[in-house]
C-alpha cells in the first residue's frame, strides 16, 4: 500500500517534470536559439507559406523538377499522411507502379536513354522526401531546359549550385533539394503558367 | 557496398567507443550515490522529489518489493495514458480538435508506450492531441527507460554484492536514472535535432499553398523534445507516422547520425557500469566485444542485401548500383539524404536494441535484410540491447554461457565469483522460453486466422512475414514494424498488447529473482579451475550461446518467411 502510494506520487511529480516542464524547455531555449527550424522552417513567398524547406511537394509541369513518387495520401506528398508504401519486394504491385512510371518517365524524357536512376522510381519512407539525388535531377535537364527555353548548360550549373554534397563531406549522400531547385529555377528563368 | 559506406559505418562506431567509458563511469557514480559533476545543478532536484513523493533515500528493498515498485510505476502509468486518450477531446493542447482514442486502441498505445515497445497502431499526426503526445507518451519514454535502467542496475548488484538479501531502492534508482541521466541528455539531444531542422513549437498545422498551387498541411508541434527521449530510451515510438524517416522527425545526415548514437550511448556506457560495479572493467568490455561481433555481422548483411537491390525492378532498367551521384540500390521505403548505408545502419542500430525507431520502411526491405532485424529482436535485443533490458539480456546469457561451460568440462559454473545453480539457470531459462514462446503462439496463431489474414499489406511469405514480424516487435518490446500490417484490429490491437507485457514483466521478473537470489551467495575466491570470463574465449562462447539459443528456436520461422521469398524473388515469383 505504501509503495502503491509512492507509485501515484511519482507518476503524477514525473508527469509534471518530463511532460511539462522539459518540453516547455526545450520549446523555449529552440525558439530562442533556431527559431527558423523550431517553426517548421517555413518558405514564405510574398507573405504566403509555399511550404517547408524539409518537407517535399508534388511536381507534375514539365517545367519543374519532379520528385520521387510518395505513397503520403492519394496524390502524394500529404503532410498528413507521412509514410512509405510498405510494398515487399515481391509483391506485383510495387513491380507494376514502378513500370507505370518508368513508362511514364521515357514518355516525359525521350533524351534520356540510360537506366534510370533507382531513387527516381522508388517512393521514400516517409513519403515526405525534399531530395532527389544529383543524377535523377540530371536525368530531368533536358525535359526542364526544353519547357522553359533556357540551354541545358545553364540549367545544369543551376542545379550544381542547389546540389548539397555529404554533410561535414562524409554523412549521408549527395542530393538536390527539390522545392529549392524549382523556386531558383522561377527566379532565373520565369515561365507563364 | 562503397567505401564511403563503410566510412560512415566505422565513424558511427568509433563516436560510440569514445563514449562509453565516460559515460558508463558517471552511472556508475550515480547509481552508487556518490558525487558527479553534475549534481550541484540537480542534488535539489533529487531530494525534492524524494521529499514529495514520500521516498527513503536509504530504503534498501529485497527483490520481491524491488519488483513490486516495478509493477506498481507501471500499472499506474498505464492506466493514467488509457485514460488520458480515452478524454484527450475534452483537455487543452488539442488545436486539430481530435477526437477521443477507441478503447482497444488506446489499451494497445498504454500497454506499448509502458513496456518500452511504441508499437503504434495509430497515425499520430491525426490521433493524438499535443497534450497526449506530450504527457501521455512522451513520459513514458522516460519511465519506461528509467525502469529498464533501474531493473539493470539492481540485476548488476546480484552480481555486484555479496550475502545480502537487498538489490536497493527501485524508487531511487528510478529517480536517479530519470534525473541524472536521462534528462540531461535529452535536453541536449533536443536542441542538436533543432538545429538540424526538427519542429519543436505548439502551433496548430500550417497550411501551404505549394508552386503549382495544391494545399499541404504541414504538422507541427512539440516534436524535438520527445524525439530525443525516443532516442535516448530506446523508446522508437514516432511524433509521426514515418517516424524518423519524416524530414522533421530526422532532417539531415548529421541528425540520423545522433539519433543512432542516441539509441547505443546508454546500453553501450553500460556495459562499462557493469564493469565498474563488479570491479573489473575486462569483464563489461568483454560483453562489449560480443556485442560488437554481432553487431558488424547485422550491417554487413543489411548492407549487402540492400545494395544488391531488388531483381524484379533492376530488369526492367532501373540503376542499381551505386555512383558518385546516386545510391542505387534497394530504395523503396528509403530517403535520398540517408542512402542505403545509413538506412541499413538505422535498420540493424535499431533493432539491435529494443529501439525501433525507422528511417526506412521495413517492409520493403529485400528478404534477407529484413531477416536481420527479425533475428536481432528475437535474440532478445541483447546486441547493445535497450536502455537497461540489453544488459540484463546479455548478462542472462553470459549465465546461459558459463552454465554450459560448465556441462562440458564438469564443474560447478561461476560468473562473477558467483556460483550459478539450479535457481538461477531456470530462472534464465524461464526468460528466454517466455521470450520464444510468446512470439512463436502468437505468430502461429496468427498466420491461421482470417482476421489476421484480412491485415496484411503483402502476400506470399512475406505476408507470413508481417505477422511474424508484429508479433516479434511486440514481444521483444521492439516497436518497429513491417508497416503493411494493419494492427488497429480488435484482435491484433489487444494480442500484441498482451505480447508486449508478457515480453516485458514475465522476463523482467525472472531476472530480479535470480539476482534476489545471487546476492545471497557469498562470493567464490577465484582459483586455477575457474574459468576466466573476460577473454577472446568467453567472448566466442558468448557469442556461440547467443546464436545458438536465441536464432535456432526460430528458424524454422524464418525459413518461412524472408528465407524462402529470398529464393522465390530471385526466381521472379510475384504475389498479388
Amino acid at each position: 500500500m505504501k509503495q502503491l502510494i509512492i507509485a501515484i506520487r511519482v507518476t503524477l511529480a514525473f508527469t509534471l517534470l518530463t511532460g511539462v516542464l522539459y518540453p516547455l524547455l526545450v520549446t523555449g531555449l529552440a525558439k530562442a536559439v533556431f527559431p527558423h527550424q523550431a517553426n517548421g522552417s517555413l518558405i514564405q513567398t510574398n507573405g504566403k507559406t509555399t511550404g517547408s524547406e524539409l518537407i517535399g511537394q508534388r511536381f507534375t509541369r514539365p517545367e519543374y523538377f519532379h520528385g520521387r513518387p510518395s505513397a503520403a495520401g492519394s496524390d502524394g506528398y500529404d503532410g498528413l499522411a507521412s509514410g512509405g508504401s510498405n510494398l515487399g519486394p515481391t509483391n506485383k504491385a510495387l513491380v507494376d507502379r514502378v513500370q507505370a512510371d518508368l513508362k511514364k518517365f521515357r514518355d516525359e524524357n525521350p533524351t534520356f536513354t540510360g537506366p534510370v536512376p533507382a531513387d527516381l522510381l522508388t517512393g521514400s519512407g516517409s513519403g515526405l522526401d525534399p531530395d532527389i539525388s544529383p543524377a535523377s535531377a540530371d536525368a530531368q535537364v533536358t525535359r526542364v531546359a526544353a519547357a522553359r527555353g533556357m540551354s541545358p548548360d545553364a540549367l545544369r550549373q543551376l542545379v550544381a549550385a542547389h546540389t548539397d554534397g555529404r554533410q561535414f563531406g562524409i554523412l549521408g549522400e549527395p542530393r538536390v533539394n527539390v522545392l529549392g531547385l524549382n523556386l531558383a529555377l522561377d527566379q532565373a528563368a520565369p515561365f507563364k503558367k | 557496398m562503397t567505401g564511403n559506406g563503410w566510412l560512415q559505418i566505422a565513424l558511427f562506431f568509433l563516436v560510440l567507443l569514445a563514449l562509453t567509458k565516460p559515460l558508463g563511469a558517471y552511472m556508475a557514480k550515480v547509481f552508487a550515490g556518490e558525487r558527479t559533476w553534475m549534481r550541484g545543478l540537480l542534488r535539489p532536484l533529487e531530494t525534492g522529489i524524494y521529499k514529495v513523493c514520500g521516498i527513503d533515500e536509504n530504503g534498501e528493498q529485497h527483490w520481491t518489493r524491488y519488483a513490486g515498485g516495478v509493477l506498481l510505476i507501471s500499472v499506474v502509468t498505464l492506466l493514467f495514458t488509457y485514460v488520458l486518450q480515452r478524454i484527450q477531446q475534452w483537455l487543452p493542447l488539442n488545436p486539430q480538435g481530435l477526437g477521443n482514442v477507441g478503447q482497444h486502441l488506446a489499451f494497445n498505445t498504454a500497454a506499448s508506450f509502458t513496456t518500452n515497445t511504441n508499437w503504434q497502431s495509430y497515425t499520430p499526426e491525426t490521433t493524438m492531441s499535443y497534450l497526449t503526445q506530450m504527457i501521455g507518451l512522451a513520459t513514458h519514454n522516460f519511465w519506461s527507460a528509467a525502469v529498464g535502467i533501474s531493473v539493470a542496475i539492481a540485476f548488476v548488484r546480484g552480481f555486484a554484492r555479496h550475502s545480502v538479501k537487498t538489490l536497493g531502492s527501485f524508487w531511487v534508482d528510478f529517480t536517479r536514472a530519470t534525473i541524472y541521466v536521462l534528462l540531461p541528455l535529452s535536453v541536449v539531444g533536443a536542441l542538436l535535432l533543432v538545429s538540424q531542422g526538427a519542429i519543436q513549437n505548439f502551433d496548430s498545422y500550417t497550411k501551404a499553398t505549394t508552386v503549382e498551387g495544391a494545399v499541404q498541411t504541414i504538422p507541427q508541434g512539440p516534436l524535438a523534445s520527445q524525439e530525443a527521449i525516443k532516442m535516448i530510451g530506446t523508446n522508437g515510438g514516432g511524433f509521426t507516422n514515418a517516424n524518423s524517416a519524416h524530414p522533421y522527425e530526422n532532417p539531415t545526415p548529421f541528425s540520423n547520425f545522433l539519433q543512432m548514437i542516441f539509441i547505443f550511448i546508454i546500453p553501450a556506457g553500460l556495459t562499462y557500469t557493469f564493469g565498474k560495479m563488479v570491479k573489473d572493467t575486462r569483464q563489461g568490455w568483454a560483453i562489449f566485444a560480443a556485442m560488437s561481433v554481432l553487431f558488424f555481422a547485422g550491417v554487413w548483411v543489411t548492407y549487402y542485401f540492400e545494395q544488391a537491390g531488388n531483381p524484379n525492378l533492376t530488369k526492367l532498367g532501373i540503376a542499381s548500383a551505386a555512383t558518385d551521384t546516386q545510391s542505387g540500390g534497394n530504395m523503396e521505403g528509403k530517403e535520398v539524404r540517408f542512402g542505403i548505408a545509413n538506412s541499413a545502419l538505422f535498420t540493424t542500430v535499431t533493432t539491435d536494441a529494443s529501439c525501433g525507431a525507422v528511417n526506412n520502411a521495413h517492409d520493403s526491405l529485400t528478404p534477407l535484410a529484413g531477416l536481420v532485424p527479425l533475428i536481432n529482436i528475437e535474440l532478445g535485443e541483447v546486441i547493445f540491447g535497450g536502455v537497461g533490458s540489453g544488459l540484463y539480456g546479455v548478462l542472462m546469457f553470459a549465465v546461459l554461457a558459463v552454465f554450459i561451460a560448465g556441462l562440458m568440462v564438469g564443474r560447478t559454473p561461476e560468473y562473477l565469483g558467483k556460483k550459478i545453480e539450479q535457481k538461477e539457470v531456470k530462472m534464465m531459462m524461464l526468460a528466454v522460453l517466455v521470450l520464444a514462446f510468446t512470439i512463436l503462439g502468437f505468430a502461429g496463431a496468427g498466420a491461421n486466422l482470417g482476421t489476421v489474414g484480412n491485415s496484411l499489406g503483402n502476400h506470399g511469405p512475406h505476408g507470413f512475414s508481417e505477422v511474424l514480424y508484429a508479433y516479434t516487435s511486440a514481444t521483444g518490446n521492439n516497436g518497429s514494424a513491417f508497416g503493411g500490417i494493419n494492427g488497429n484490429t480488435p484482435y491484433l490491437d489487444t494480442t500484441l498488447g498482451l505480447a508486449m507485457l508478457s515480453g516485458r514483466f514475465l522476463m523482467l521478473i525472472p531476472l530480479l529473482a535470480a539476482a534476489g537470489s545471487l546476492a545471497q551467495k557469498k562470493l567464490v575466491p577465484v582459483s586455477a579451475g575457474t574459468f576466466p570470463t573476460h577473454g577472446p574465449l568467453f567472448v566466442a562462447l558468448l557469442v556461440g550461446v547467443m546464436v545458438i539459443v536465441g536464432a535456432l528456436t526460430f528458424f524454422p520461422a524464418l525459413s518461412l518467411g524472408p528465407i524462402v521469398e529470398h529464393f522465390l524473388m530471385h526466381a521472379g515469383r510475384l504475389w498479388s
